[in-house]
């Protein structure tokens, strides 16, 4: 939702990144305030996913210039787990396995990490154990699986929405789901866009990258915006995403390069 | 960071004609083993001293070991120590396991420690005991048991190898888990043997024969600590007969002294029907050594073989695995997994073959190496002869670091790169140590998992 005046939660001014050498960020532009759910689309290696890491910290990723502001505060300046801790969650594409490291175990390091962070006391492994069945049912987890390793032969939409489970665990400030919605079929893309929209509250904020048009039928964005060559070149709201779904991205690219032209 | 990777089979017997030295030959006599009236082990050890003395001591030359060099075991002037020694329950307990509370065998430097050993909490038709007391019965009872014990002790295929037969040269007590037909033995036998540091390098020979009768089955650990960090040298012997329809599962933990040499070997026969299992994880010694050996005698045998080891510093750690099949309709399948870090070096050679008469053999190898610094360095060699034509055999090696990747995704849940990478270490680790039947034993891998690879 669009509340006036709320507060700034991310922004970035003119930032550009590499990787190997090759830049993929080429001056993009964003804000983002609280209460909002941004979409971010656009074709095949637009950058959409680069953002998405550059903005958790993955370190093959370089920022060569421009910066972003994390309430207020510079966020290239901290690592990625003090980012996490600081409120900054990113929802994998491919979420990893952990061989022989519990789910149960994994959430709450996981948790206390961002509770210490907070200045808040650790939970014990009682009280933890009761949060966390209550949040499972934000994704219709069935319990069985907090004792399984992490990930560990857990299909796509399993592990998707154990993504969605941590991030409701850890109540991030900024949400930045990777194509969450990716291989899903429609129960399980049900379940997740439902346990977003859950998370989304009145003082955080979502950014949801995807390929897909679909999600948004499940989760209302305020803004869409449009990736092309490593920067945001459109801007609009859900029915963009529409119009995109129907006209394809070319269109976008072309009323761009007319724009431009024309200046 | 070097690999090699081959599945060739030159095997280049170079020999140097002298024995080095006659180390060997210092070697057998510093370890003097006192006289016996038993003709078992008088016949056995003089078998074995003439064999030794058509060898050489291995060098880097010797195809089988290649990769490890003992130059640095030649250096020292071991010797054998034959007294008790004055080790207490209390320096003990830290190696006991709890599932096993009454049912092990301790010895200290190769000596059969009776004060701190139990086995009461073992069924009564099962032998749990060292050779030397079950030997010193009556007279009559000695002779009917030394004619059972002369069809295993000292029979597997392979003894005429140098470090087997070095053993079988001063065997002088053994430790002995025997279970007659039909016993399923469900609590664990724990063989512990310890090693102290002393003011000379002692050098020590333990020895294990394990008979598991048809349809019979047990599980047993056996685990060698070094007490404190001393400069020693183990040369162990374990053979096991599984017989038919029986089921053998063997957790064997090597945690030497850092300083410490350690080569041990694991015979295997296994008649048809049966099944087993062995779970070999390698922490300690300078220069290490592990050499499981199965021979498949029947058909449809079952065979499992787990390796896990780690290597730091400048620790070499070797594992030289065979598996001989003969019969039809027989499986195997091996994971030996490498942890190599600092300027360690790791080797896994792993052999199987699979003769004319094995037809529908099942056989499946996965080697995989896990290096976390630049300097470290591994060896693999899977070593597959099939001549078999109807038969499943596969094999994999890989060789990796740990990926930035899963780094990063621990790290954007909020825990730190150090305790990330300490995580993916242990979750490489884990899929071996969850094989170990102990739960206390997979406690104590975790532990060493967590807290002491940097």
């Amino acid at each position: 939702m669009i509340i006036e005046n709320s507060e700034v939660i991310l922004s970035v001014r003119d930032l550009t990144a590499e990787v190997d050498g090759n830049q993929i960020l080429k001056g993009l532009n964003l804000e983002v305030k609280a209460g909002e759910i941004h979409a971010i689309m656009g074709p095949n290696g637009s950058g959409k996913s680069t953002f998405s890491k550059v903005l958790a910290g993955h370190p093959s990723y370089d920022v060569t210039g421009g910066e972003i502001l994390f309430q207020g505060e510079n966020l290239l300046e901290l690592e990625p787990e003090d980012r996490a801790r600081s409120g900054v969650f990113l929802a994998f594409q491919y979420p990893l396995e952990i061989p022989g490291v519990s789910n149960l175990d994994f959430l709450r390091v996981a948790y206390n990490s961002r509770r210490k962070h907070q200045g808040l006391e650790e939970l014990d492994a009682f009280d933890f154990d009761e949060l966390v069945r209550e949040r499972l049912e934000v994704v219709k987890m069935n319990p069985s699986f907090l004792g399984r390793s992490v990930n560990e032969g857990f299909s796509g939409g399993e592990k998707k929405r154990n993504e969605i489970l941590q991030m409701a665990m850890l109540e991030p400030k900024l949400a930045i789901l990777d194509e969450t919605d990716s291989g899903l079929d429609i129960d399980a893309l049900k379940i997740v866009a439902n346990g977003v929209n859950q998370l989304a509250k009145p003082d955080n904020a979502t950014i949801l990258i995807t390929h897909y048009q679909r999600l948004l039928n499940y989760i209302e964005p305020d803004f869409v915006h449009v990736m092309e060559g490593g920067r945001i070149v459109t801007t609009g709201t859900k029915e963009l995403a529409h119009e995109l779904e129907s006209r394809g991205y070319d269109w976008v690219l072309e009323a761009e390069a007319a724009e431009v032209a024309g200046r | 960071m070097s690999i090699q990777v081959s599945s060739s089979n030159n095997e280049v017997m170079q020999r140097s004609p002298l024995n080095r030295d006659g180390y060997l030959l210092r070697l057998l006599e510093q370890t003097g083993s006192p006289e016996t009236d038993l003709e078992l082990l008088r016949s056995l050890r003089s078998q074995s001293k003439l064999l030794i003395q058509e060898q050489a001591f291995p060098t880097t030359r010797d195809e089988e070991w290649r990769f490890t060099d003992l130059s640095s075991l030649l250096q020292v002037n071991f010797e054998a120590r034959t007294s008790q020694s004055s080790v207490s329950s209390e320096q003990i307990a830290p190696f006991t396991l709890p599932e096993a509370a009454e049912s092990r065998l301790v010895f200290v430097n190769g000596v059969y420690q009776p004060h701190l050993s139990l086995v009461k909490g073992l069924p009564k038709d099962l032998y749990v005991g060292s050779l030397s007391e079950l030997l010193a019965g009556k007279q009559e009872e000695a002779i009917a048991l030394q004619s059972r014990l002369s069809h295993y002790l000292g029979k597997q295929p392979g003894a005429a190898e140098l470090f087997t037969a070095l053993n079988t040269a001063n065997l002088t007590d053994a430790a002995i888990i025997w279970a007659p037909k039909n016993l399923v033995v469900e609590t664990p036998i724990h063989l512990l043997f310890l090693s102290t540091a002393a003011a000379s390098p002692a050098f020590s020979q333990p020895r294990c024969l394990v008979v598991a009768e048809p349809n019979s089955a047990v599980t047993l650990v056996e685990e060698y600590v070094g007490l404190d960090e001393g400069v020693y040298f183990t040369n162990s012997v374990t053979e096991v007969w599984v017989e038919s329809n029986a089921q053998v599962n063997h957790s064997r933990i090597q945690r030497e002294s850092k300083a410490a040499f350690h080569i041990g070997k694991t015979a295997v026969s296994q008649a048809r029907d049966s099944r087993y299992t062995c779970t070999a994880i390698s922490l300690g010694g300078k220069v290490s050594r592990h050499n499981p050996e199965i021979f498949q005698t029947g058909e449809q045998t079952e065979t499992y073989l787990n390796g896990l080891t780690i290597a730091l510093q400048d620790q070499l750690s070797d594992t030289h695995s065979a598996i001989v099949y003969s019969k039809p309709y027989g499986s195997s399948r091996q994971l030996h997994k490498c942890i190599v870090g600092d300027k360690a070096h790791g080797v896994f050679n792993g052999k199987v073959f699979v003769p004319q008469a094995a037809q529908l053999t099942d056989a499946g190898q996965l080697n995989r190496n896990l290096l976390l610094s630049p300097k470290a360095r591994v060896d693999t060699k899977p070593q597959l002869e099939i001549v078999a034509d109807n038969v499943k055999c596969t094999h994999g090696a890989t060789v990796g670091q740990l990926d930035a990747d899963e780094v990063f995704y621990l790290q954007s849940r909020g825990i730190d790169a150090a305790s990330a990478r300490s995580l993916l270490v242990y979750a490489f680790a884990f899929e071996v140590v969850e094989q170990v039947a102990i739960a206390s034993l997979q406690d104590t891998l975790t532990h060493f998992l967590k807290t002491q690879i940097p």
